[in-house]
């Protein structure tokens, strides 16, 4: 039978009447229509799926729904709002600055992966503005991509880095 | 008489309203096509009228109708690039449509890297006839011959007098051309494009980035159910099929609204909701026939080697036989390469409404008129009372599992009357895959004393391609059906077997291998030109350092061509080459570092490519540190396209070369997730410089395919380079690495 829970998703408590069992993924696409989360292995092996739980990625393929409540879900769809809640900007951004620099790279090819690198790459630079491309490569390395595009995942995330040190508050 | 040049149904119109993506139609019942809004009737629409490929609106854009599908390559900003150029509009009042078959004009298959080099002709025709027709208009409108009229962003004005002007958009807007297609209008010269050969950001990427992109995984219809396949984890060998015995039907009875769905052999659950349906399909028991008849990896080449095969002479100059025998240096060795599989990062996913009267199919086909074609047949429908519609997945880099899973969704949708979405788990995209088929080569070839080429045979064993699809085949319990000679057979590619050598004797025997009791083939990206590549310009290889050659020294010496000189010295020089033989101080140390170039191609244009790699000796992995490529691919549209192409092969041909192989038993495949068929990470992946020699000149021809060869190849080279040795299987796997290395000190 149905559960009743309530999630906090980018900002708001939101009630889903999916099983407790069933995976976040799923509550987050057909209750909630939300697009950035998507499915490409349901094993947590690849990152298509991940979102941010209180601020640390998660794979929420694997992830009941009951397990996040109580926590904080922030989506791809979430994200601007949360880059202006971390740097105090008096509204928020049309695009976290990592979504503009890859725009700005011509970063993606299918761009289906790009849910994941968006919310790891966002995590890294909230912990650390400067990675170094070593910081890069291990933070990155749980996040695939088939159509090659790496090295621009890489170079979008640096440019991401620099124009972030130039909004402090 | 009134045309509705309504556009066809837009996915991003239907998607406002709450990110709930949800498509609607009606299937077409009009009378007269003439009559019809556009969408109404059964296409493809007659390419032979510009209304076909191009309508002008009243707010001065225009939608160009490609027959060609995004599938993240970007052919569709290079594609409006040329139709912009012709009809002196820009980026911004151009627009496009998804492909549908009732909308779009079949401009064949989004494969071969066609996009550009065979749609791209077409579409600057249509549109050079297009702008020919506006002027005609313009210049009765403004009373001057059509000569003395210039175009600026679709305002025709006159020469000298820029007050006197009228829009694209007030001449036709929305109302038909009713001119004839006959492809002889006037095109702009070369010399004064500013659009096409420029670095046009791509017009795909906003909404990639921001989220608001729809991808076919997103897409959902009311009432709809969601689907799964039921399959024996990995697919067996081909024509032993899945037969199920039997099914426990009380094995998913504890699920919500689970029903099985059984036609033929073909198996499935629908569910209302998606975890239901997930659940029920790995909870339902099915007893298959067993099958025990494939290889396995162990002993694929020794089967494939002992198969009756069927031999095709692909090449024959000179006597090669003569020459190798007279030669002073002869190079001879036997390659292995594996089955690879597409595994596009998002399994496939379909939706599909089928009724009495017909049938709706969204996928991400790369040809929506052959997969019209091929639902009819399964779904017993006629042709045209099915309308197929394309929406972008993941990239596919072939024939991945779009069809499977669009014929799944339509016969669940047809046997529950309801419009089902079918979404492929990982195992079935992995395990049902029809794979990039094994290659086994036998390559020799040799030298004069001054290290002329003299000589160059390559025998190659490989099986064809699927004809009919999965779904197709259990559902009719279709016997196996393939061919050994003529489309789909795979010969071996004769451009990249020694064709771009000065060679008086060459010989390529192409040994086609009958598919059944392998595993199901298709074209995977640059269909066996990675093997061939591997093989082949090792062997180059093997006979620049027998005759102690700088490795691109003795290629230079042994070509004529001057578009393959370009790309070989432009890779050479992005990677600052500098002449010496291969392995010159070969090292005792953990890690040593080597060098490769290599040529390669698919069809006509021209790759080369420079790796530069670090081999463990100890732990036997390989690192890919840099690799740059060239590609020349005559006039590149937007040479920025290009350039991410470059990258996105190099990186996926490193992938291909150091990592991926389908592992199968006799009993199935068992590479089933990313831990069993692993591609290369984020932190392994190597830098890439890309290079495009520019030809504005030369016919634009395929940038898709063409240095995926070349790279596999470099990065074989470059191990010998660094240790001595040579690789002749790849994946160059730590095991491999290890066994090689040992085997040379022996």
């Amino acid at each position: 039978m149905a559960d009743e829970l309530k999630i906090k998703v980018n900002g708001e408590m939101r009630p889903v009447t999916a099983s407790a069992d069933t995976p976040l993924l799923y509550v987050l696409t057909n209750e909630l229509r939300l697009q950035g989360p998507r499915f490409g292995c349901g094993l947590a092996q690849c990152g298509s799926c991940s979102v941010l739980a209180d601020g640390k990625e998660i794979r929420s393929c694997v992830t009941p729904v009951a397990n996040v409540v109580g926590k904080s879900i922030t989506t791809l769809e979430g994200l601007p709002a949360i880059y202006a809640q971390q740097k105090g900007l008096a509204r928020a951004p049309a695009l976290h600055p990592l979504q503009q620099a890859f725009i700005d790279v011509q970063a993606m090819h299918c761009g289906y992966c790009y849910n994941g690198m968006t919310i790891k790459g966002s995590e890294l630079l909230a912990q650390n503005p400067k990675p170094s491309e070593a910081e890069i490569r291990a933070h990155m390395n749980g996040h695939l991509c088939r159509c090659g595009t790496y090295p621009r995942v890489m170079q979008a995330i640096k440019l991401a880095g620099n124009t972030m040190a130039g909004e402090q508050r | 008489m009134t045309i509705h040049n309504d556009l066809p149904f837009s996915r991003r119109d239907l998607l406002k309203g709450g990110g709930a993506l949800v498509v609607g139609f009606h299937l077409g019942g009009m009378a007269s096509p003439a009559l019809a809004a556009r969408g109404d009737v059964a296409g493809p629409p007659d390419p032979g009228v510009i209304d076909t490929w191009i309508a002008v609106h009243t707010d001065n854009t225009a939608t160009i109708y490609l027959g060609k599908g995004e599938f993240g390559q970007g052919n569709t900003t290079g594609l409006l690039q040329i139709a912009g150029e012709e009809l002196d509009l820009d980026m911004s009042q151009l627009k496009w449509v998804a492909l549908d078959t009732n909308v779009t004009p079949d401009q064949g298959a989004t494969t071969s890297s066609s996009s550009i080099h065979r749609g791209g002709p077409q579409v600057r025709a249509a549109a050079a006839e297009a702008r020919s027709a506006l002027l005609a208009l313009a210049s009765t409108r403004l009373g001057v011959q059509a000569g003395s009229l210039t175009v600026t962003k679709g305002v025709v004005s006159i020469d000298g007098h820029p007050a006197r002007s009228v829009t694209y958009g007030e001449l036709l807007g929305d109302k038909p051309f009713n001119v004839k297609f006959t492809g002889t209008a006037p095109q702009k010269p070369i010399g004064r494009y500013k659009l096409v050969g420029a670095r046009v950001p791509r017009v795909d990427i906003p909404e990639k980035a921001s989220g608001k992109y729809v991808h076919m995984q997103h897409l959902r219809m009311p009432d709809m159910l969601h689907g799964r396949v039921v399959r024996p984890r990995g697919q067996r060998a081909y024509g032993d099929g899945a037969k199920p015995l039997s099914i426990d039907e009380s094995s998913i009875a504890g699920i919500p609204g689970a029903r099985i769905v059984r036609k033929g052999d073909f198996v499935g659950v629908v569910a209302p909701e998606e975890w239901d349906a997930v659940k029920a399909a790995q909870a339902l028991k099915v007893k298959w026939r067993e099958s025990s008849t494939l290889p396995g990896n162990a002993d694929l080449f020794a089967r494939m080697r002992a198969a009756k095969t069927t031999d095709t002479v692909i090449a024959d100059w000179g006597d090669a036989a003569a020459a190798l025998a007279s030669a002073t240096h002869v190079a001879t060795a036997t390659y292995r390469c594996p089955y690879q599989s597409h595994a596009p990062f998002a399994p496939n996913c379909a939706l599909a409404d089928v009724g009495p009267d017909g049938a709706l199919v969204i996928s991400s086909t790369q040809d929506i008129y052959n997969s019209r074609a091929m639902l009819a047949v399964v779904l017993g429908l006629p042709v045209e009372k099915v309308r197929v519609q394309y929406c972008e997945g993941s990239g596919t880099f072939g024939r991945s599992c779009y069809e499977d899973a669009a014929q799944a969704a339509a016969v669940m949708s047809q046997a529950v009357g309801k419009p089902v979405r079918v979404q492929f788990m990982r195992w079935d995209e992995l395990g049902w895959d029809d794979y990039g088929p094994a290659h086994l080569a036998d390559v020799r070839a040799g030298v004069d004393a001054g290290g002329r080429l003299v000589a160059y045979e390559y025998h190659g064993w490989q099986h064809g391609w699927m004809i009919n699809e999965t779904t197709h085949e259990l559902v009719h319990a279709t016997p196996p059906k393939e061919l050994t000679s003529g489309p789909p057979s795979i010969p071996v590619n004769r451009m990249s077997t020694g064709s771009m050598y000065a060679v008086a004797n060459r010989r390529v025997v192409s040994h086609a291998v009958p598919m059944v009791g392998y595993l199901k083939g298709a074209p995977l990206r640059s269909p066996l030109d990675l093997s061939f590549a591997f093989a082949s310009e090792q062997t180059i290889d093997e006979l620049a350092f027998a005759v102690k050659m700088d490795a691109l020294e003795f290629r230079l010496s042994n070509i004529g061509d001057a578009r393959w000189l370009g790309v070989l010295n432009a890779a050479a020089a992005a990677a600052q080459w500098r002449p010496r033989v291969a392995a010159p101080s070969l090292s005792h140390a953990e890690i040593v570092s080597g060098r490769g170039i290599a040529l390669g191609t698919h069809h006509v244009s021209y790759g080369a490519a420079v790796a530069e790699i670090e081999v463990n000796r100890r732990t036997g992995e390989i690192v890919a540190k840099r690799v740059c490529g060239a590609l020349d691919a005559g006039q590149a549209i937007n040479p920025a396209l290009v350039e991410n192409q470059i990258i996105g092969q190099m990186i996926q041909a490193t992938s291909r070369t150091l990592k991926e192989e389908v592992r199968f038993e006799p009993t199935g495949v068992t590479s089933l997730d990313w831990s069993s068929y692993p591609v290369l990470r984020f932190a392994e992946h190597p830098e890439v410089i890309p290079v495009v020699v520019q030809r504005l000149d030369e016919p634009s021809t395929g940038a898709g395919e063409e240095v995926m060869g070349a790279t596999a190849a470099a990065i074989a080279n470059a191990f010998f380079d660094a240790t001595g040795v040579r690789l002749r299987q790849y994946p160059m796997t730590p095991e491999r690495v290890k066994a090689a290395l040992a085997a040379a000190r022996t």
